[in-house]
């Protein structure tokens, strides 16, 4: 790649040992070590050279990804998983653009990234040049906050502030653009000049009292409430705070996809995952409830429904940290802006316990008549029954990561989340490929615990070039190929509203399990229902990077469904008759 | 409904790049937006008016608030404001008719800036009703060209508290907490 002759000037090394100047490279990889970087991820480059020559004496373990999505999906699971930054470095134009969809995907999940391009020399921008892409610019609409450091005496402090913004309050991805020439020049090092100075950043951690107060008054006062909780709990490491809440006041819970595992879906109050696909004891809730408690959600559409008509009976509280969230989808009666964490944890002092037992009555009897559920007495394989007999041998603990779609759906159904950072998902952008690249990325983070990917044969597809990353890293990476031979929710849709014209969306797969083997990984495959509790075992046993490509029912559909412009409570699927025999 | 607000942010590029992006993602309609300098030589001031009910104001207003280099967000609604537009218009008009039309421009207190045989440039400084009625009575003569600078206002009180009338949802916003 491009321009290497300035990394010349790197070699003399005593400079970083000296007090008053030091190469912007180095005080890259000093800043990243100030800030508790132990792992990053990324790809090098022609600009990005003399960043990586500096990390070569650096004790930071790098991990080559084989594409910069991948890197940046790595790092956006690795954060999910820890709740650190989670930081990448790629290089100019082509390295910056393929951060795009991860930097997208990390947006609309609040997920605290920092991305480091390199960017052509500060002459040269504007003028075309090789590799040059006006990332700032690109990355601008879908990052918390993006910046390009054009004297290297503003590095240190501009790498501090990316860090900063990117962890604290709403959480988000930064990207910091660092040309060519700031990384090969002096910098004069001062303490103060690495000092943040942000004076339009302001975050609330506490909610205000008053506000707390009348939220707990009103869960007091309601017969029929009901917590919709999401991602900003986890967010804010809140479950512990939220579970005490819930044990005194006595009120059933219900998450979003990304709110997975913040409550055990094993407690009786659980009603599981609410929305599109979501159970119908939880959208019936919403729908019947009096009270909407929502914390750290945001309303989106496929959780509302026709927003017009969600939870048309409830007055609705909203514990965020993002003013922006409140009142922006739905209308909300008592907002409460701050930090889940700190709210949930004083309200729980304000709130009183009440039995309310036709409230848990109403709820009992919508689980005993409409419950998840599948048929399984077939001889093909079901997706769900993989999933479920994985959730059986991993005993729900294991981190599981998903690609986007049908399997996606099943696996926030069927696998039992009881642990807040165990589910990795691309919620808000819905990023196909997700899956695997994350699963690296959580395991990684996490080498001690058992990581599965489940994925779809489309969604794998797309990512399954970081492969070799899993095998180079003696990752055991499971992953669990939903094989339909469809994108399976694309094809979904086309059954119910194209009136089953399959347009595109079924694909040639190769042999998936061969495909692994190629790559150095343990390929497996399921054709038979009879064999998945034996190969689910071997998988679960295996030591490196394992791929199972199980071969399920082909047009299986994702039930319930609350489709595009219905209300919450009209669902198509459920397992007996229809929502009217509520 | 139109809204005039105010943003002070920090001096630094992309700024407005920020502001306007944010707009236009977002779906929010701007109707003028004038960027200049402050007493602070660190703050520039961006001037916006904004068309959309109470809600959509409550979004401008809050995904302004997000924007880092924002540092604070003023909100006019409701204040009593002095408000100016300058503008720049070059009429057509004949000789014989210029009697006509300084009449109209001593009326409206504006300045002739430029003048040539078959046109007069105009200075109009004021509200914008102001500015539009001035346009108007222009018209019948021919309106050849016209610039303006978009909206600009300051509070006649000093009352005007960034994101004034706070409700407890816009804690998030209010400045100088911490």
């Amino acid at each position: 790649m491009g321009n290497t002759a300035d990394s010349a000037s790197l070699n003399s090394k005593n400079q970083s040992t000296s007090f008053s100047k030091k190469l912007g490279a180095q005080i890259f990889c000093d800043v990243l070590q100030e800030e508790g970087v132990e792992t990053m991820f990324g790809y090098p480059g022609g600009v990005v050279l003399p960043v990586f020559d500096a990390l070569f004496d650096s004790p930071i373990n790098f991990v080559l990804s084989r594409h910069e999505q991948g890197a940046t999906h790595m790092a956006d699971a690795y954060a999910r998983v820890t709740g650190k930054v989670g930081v990448v470095l790629v290089t100019s134009g082509p390295g910056a653009c393929n951060t795009v969809t991860g930097l997208a995907t990390a947006n609309m999940d609040s997920i605290p990234l920092v991305v480091i391009t390199g960017q052509v020399k500060t002459p040269l921008i504007g003028n075309d040049a090789f590799q040059e892409a006006d990332t700032t610019g690109i990355t601008r609409p879908i990052t918390k906050h993006n910046s390009i450091v054009k004297d290297v005496n503003h590095l240190a402090r501009t790498l501090h502030e990316a860090f900063h913004i990117a962890r604290t309050g709403r959480p988000g991805p930064v990207v910091v653009d660092l040309p060519l020439d700031v990384a090969t020049s002096q910098a004069q090092v001062s303490n103060s000049g690495s000092e943040i100075d942000l004076p339009g950043y302001r975050v609330r951690y506490e909610g205000h009292i008053r506000q707390i107060k009348r939220a707990a008054e009103a869960i007091n006062a309601s017969e029929k409430p009901l917590i919709y909780a999401g991602g900003g709990v986890i967010l804010a490491n809140a479950s512990e705070q939220l579970r005490q809440l819930v044990q005194k006041a006595n009120v059933p819970v219900t998450t979003t996809l990304l709110g997975l595992g913040c409550f055990d879906e094993n407690d009786p109050k659980s009603l599981q995952m609410l929305g599109m696909h979501g159970t119908a004891y939880a959208n019936f809730a919403v729908q019947e409830c009096d009270l909407l408690v929502a914390v750290g959600a945001r309303f989106d559409d496929r959780i509302t429904g026709d927003v017009k008509r969600f939870a048309p009976h409830a007055r609705v509280v909203h514990i965020d940290i993002d003013p922006a969230s409140i009142s922006k989808n739905v209308k909300v009666d008592i907002p409460v802006v701050g930090d889940a964490k700190s709210i949930l944890g004083e309200m729980v002092k304000y709130v009183e316990p009440r039995e309310r037992k036709e409230w848990f009555a109403r709820i009992d009897q919508t689980k005993r008549l409409y419950p998840l559920t599948y048929n399984n007495d077939t001889d093909a394989i079901k997706p769900q029954y993989v999933i479920e007999e994985v959730c059986r041998q991993t005993q729900g603990k294991a981190i599981v990561c998903t690609g986007v779609g049908q399997h996606q759906m099943w696996t926030a159904q069927f696998y039992r989340f009881s642990l807040p950072r165990h589910f990795i998902s691309s919620g808000g952008l819905g990023t196909m490929g997700f899956g695997f690249p994350a699963a690296i990325g959580a395991q990684i983070a996490r080498p001690d615990a058992t990581v599965v990917d489940f994925d779809g044969d489309s969604s794998f597809s797309m990512t399954l070039n970081e492969l070799p990353t899993a095998v180079e890293n003696g990752l055991p990476v499971k992953v669990c190929i939903l094989n339909n031979g469809y994108m399976g929710m694309v094809r979904q849709w086309q059954e119910m509203f194209y009136g089953k014209r399959y347009s595109k969306s079924f694909l040639k797969n190769p042999d998936f399990a061969r495909v692994a083997e190629a790559f150095g990984a343990v390929g497996l495959t399921a054709t038979k229902k009879d064999e998945v509790p034996k190969i689910v075992e071997q998988m679960l046993s295996e030591k490196k990077c394992c791929v199972v490509d199980f071969h399920v029912e082909r047009e299986e559909n994702v039930w319930p469904m609350v489709a595009t412009g219905k209300g919450l409570h009209e669902m198509a699927g459920l397992p007996t008759g229809t929502s009217e025999r509520v | 409904m139109k809204r005039t607000i105010s943003a002070l942010v920090q001096n630094q590029p992309g700024v407005l790049a920020r502001v306007a992006g944010m707009f236009a993602a977002r779906n929010f309609n701007i109707d003028s937006l004038a960027v200049g300098r402050t007493e602070d030589p660190n703050l520039s001031r961006i001037t916006m008016v904004v068309i959309g009910d109470d809600a959509t104001l409550e979004q401008v207003r809050k995904q302004l608030g997000k924007i880092i280099p924002i540092v604070k967000v003023y909100d006019f609604t409701g204040e009593d404001l002095v408000q100016r537009d300058l503008m720049l218009i070059k009429i057509a008009v004949a000789s014989e008719k210029r009697p006509e039309i300084q009449a109209i421009i001593d009326m409206f207190r504006a300045k002739v800036v430029d003048i040539g045989p078959k046109f007069v440039m105009v200075e109009v400084t004021g509200p914008e009703q102001k500015i539009e009625a001035f346009i108007d009575l222009c018209r019948p003569y021919g309106v050849k060209d016209m610039v303006r600078t978009g909206m600009i206002a300051m509070p006649r009180h000093s009352k005007a508290r960034p994101d004034k009338g706070l409700e407890p949802d816009r804690q998030g916003l209010e400045p100088d907490r911490e």
